[in-house]
């Protein structure tokens, strides 16, 4: 990574709890301009909340998050700002079913960033095209495979022309057949330039494309690396033990 | 390795389908259904052929001179009186006869055609609004519907304003007045009961706070209550001056009733949305009325549909109720004209008669229901 280029997102101090469980423990992570950051970790170790803490769909208690040099707080108008730059792609799609693919497209196009209907529609139909969907465009999501409907997402995400997406293990509600096809996609995206962190188990995604992966355990940082380093000389014994569960079988 | 040759499909054996499969699964799975399909046959066979030989085969359909709607319709030379119909059936001519009163109440016969035209319209509304929906201006077309509707009923059943003259609301009755009644009860309330819905899932604890209070005490409220309060506790805390229509105050009433009943079931739809839906439009940067307008209503809505509709039923059965403050709906048209002096002993008839249009009515809302849950329901299309 050349250093000449910004940080887009710094995360200092932060510390989240739910309740009386302390979920993210003094996480401290920039990232820079078009990186591609791969998250991951055993389950309940906070990846998830530690990107949804990025586009304030989690609130935290300490800490502060910059996303292009606009800080996360409880200000509406200024969170709806950050979240027109920051897309985000969900583990469940979380597609809008009483829309068709393309209105759910349009969507926010049309209503957050007041882009006429016409325009609108263009700009999906394109996008759909790109996902490889595009014959697809007036049925209903429930009509669709959960690949597709994935493609659907990530395209939706794309429509607002956002500076930062955000994957929420994308692939791991998919049937095994259908990952690939969304890996492609995503595959394809990182090399765009476009910020990308993705919490994902799909290693080979994260050796391909990432810059940096980043180990997450116990609601810390625990290691992060460049792909080489990071599968072939981890330091700690817990990544240790974790890439071997989830690379020996 | 073994291979397998593809096998080929076929139809299942002939005892696994038809009547016989049907009669077996459904009367006569086991002997507790048997006895209670014999039980029932046996019901049916002592019940039905009583009522049919008093509504039918000795019942009196023509005799005399009826007045049907302000016109003569002669049957025959005899008189048209309550001795001549006979007691072993119904007495038909009595309806008749008495339509007009079921229809209008108390409305003056020389301005029929207000009400008339007002039911006409909206029989032309329901062929309107399917036919606009792919039309370019639908949503103009829609919005001025939504204003000029009412506001053009109005003005043909009150009159007024210059133009016509005017009835005043203790003249409607019958039919008309149930119709008015819970039409703008249900259109009414609807709104208030999404807000109130929405407003006891709120963030803000004061708008959560009233919402939820308001919902809980007039649910824990008998709707007789609320009409007598209206009706006559509440031109008690009026200055003398402001007396207002009593058919407003029982609407009012009813209104904020139904209200409460709405919010529940529209509460019911909204919990039932996956909270992906919610983080999903977060996510992508609508504000707090463009979610709920746009993603979260519209799906929480549609599943609400039965639920609305069943409570739309109960609110427009409930109507009936205005009888106790005074307001002569269809069923107090019963007991009225029950009272003529000519006609004594007929309530049956008038009975029967308006069960048979509440029945009507509540059937087809009921299918509408069906059809509105069949036409928005994208979830399950293949």
């Amino acid at each position: 990574m050349s250093d000449k280029k910004t940080n887009i997102i710094e995360i200092s101090e932060l510390n989240k709890w739910y309740g009386d469980f302390h979920a993210l423990k003094n996480i401290n992570l920039n990232i820079k301009e078009g990186e591609i950051i791969v998250v991951c970790g055993p389950s309940g170790s906070g990846k998830s909340t530690l990107i949804r803490c990025v586009n304030f769909l989690e609130k935290f208690q300490e800490g502060s998050i910059l996303v292009s040099g606009t800080e996360l707080t409880d200000d509406a108008q200024k969170i709806r700002k950050i979240r027109s730059e920051v897309s985000m792609v969900f583990q469940h799609f979380n597609l809008f079913p009483h829309l068709t693919i393309v209105d759910n497209l349009t969507l926010a196009p049309i209503w957050v960033h007041s882009e006429t209907k016409q325009e609108a529609r263009e700009k999906a139909l394109k996008l759909l095209d790109r996902v490889g969907i595009k014959d697809q465009a007036e049925k209903y999501p429930n009509q669709l495979s959960g690949g597709q409907q994935q493609r659907v997402a990530i395209a939706r995400s794309l429509c607002t022309n956002p500076k930062i997406m955000l994957f929420d293990e994308p692939t791991s509600a998919l049937d095994p057949e259908m990952i690939s096809e969304v890996l492609e996609v995503m595959v394809e995206l990182a090399r765009e330039g476009i910020t990308m962190i993705c919490v994902t188990h799909e290693m080979g995604f994260a050796r391909k494309v990432a810059n940096r992966i980043i180990f997450m355990d116990d609601g810390q940082i625990v290691e992060e690396n460049d792909p080489e380093n990071f599968f072939n000389n981890a330091e700690s014994e817990r990544l240790q033990l974790f890439l071997n569960q989830i690379l020996t079988h | 390795m073994p291979v397998f040759d593809q096998q080929e499909t076929r139809k299942p054996p002939i005892s696994q389908i038809g009547a016989v499969l049907w009669l077996k699964t459904n009367l006569f799975s086991s002997w507790i259904n048997t006895i209670l399909t014999f039980g029932s046959l046996y019901l049916l066979y002592i019940m039905i052929p009583p009522l049919l030989n008093w509504m039918i085969f000795d019942a009196s359909f023509s005799f005399g001179t009826i007045n049907f709607f302000g016109f003569e319709i002669k049957f025959s030379e005899e008189m048209a009186t309550n001795d001549n119909c006979g007691r072993v059936g119904a007495c038909w001519p009595y309806i008749y006869e008495k339509l007009y009163m079921y229809t209008y109440g108390f409305y003056p016969r020389t301005e029929t055609w207000r009400p008339n035209t007002v039911f006409a319209l909206t029989g032309l509304l329901f062929v309107i609004v399917p036919l606009v929906k792919n039309y370019k201006y639908k949503n103009r077309v829609t919005i001025s519907l939504i204003i000029l509707y009412p506001l053009i009923s109005y003005v043909l059943i009150a009159g007024g304003f210059g133009l016509l003259t005017p009835v005043a609301t203790d003249q409607w009755g019958g039919l008309l007045l149930t119709l008015i009644i819970a039409s703008v009860g249900i259109i009414v309330s609807f709104p208030i009961g999404v807000l109130l819905a929405l407003g006891r899932q709120s963030n803000l604890k004061v708008i959560k706070l009233f919402s939820t209070l308001f919902i809980e005490f007039i649910r824990a409220v008998p709707l007789i209550t609320i009409l007598f309060m209206a009706s006559f506790v509440l031109p008690l805390f009026l200055e003398s001056g402001n007396y207002f229509d009593k058919l407003l105050r029982a609407l009012i009433g009813i209104a904020l009733f139904q209200a409460a009943y709405f919010a529940e079931v529209v509460r019911g739809g909204l919990q039932a949305i996956p909270r992906g839906q919610y983080e999903a439009a977060d996510a992508i940067g609508l504000s707090y009325f463009q979610k709920n307008v746009l993603i979260i209503l519209p799906q929480a809505l549609k599943i609400s549909i039965p639920n609305i509709v069943g409570s739309s039923i109960s609110l427009f059965k409930d109507t009936t109720l205005v009888l106790i403050i005074g307001l002569f709906d269809m069923l107090a048209m019963v007991n009225l004209t029950s009272n003529d002096p000519y006609w004594l002993g007929r309530e049956t008839e008038g009975f029967v008669f308006v069960t048979m249009v509440m029945w009507a009515i509540l059937y087809t809302m009921s299918r509408y229901s069906r059809k509105l849950e069949l036409r928005f329901n994208t979830e399950n299309k293949n």
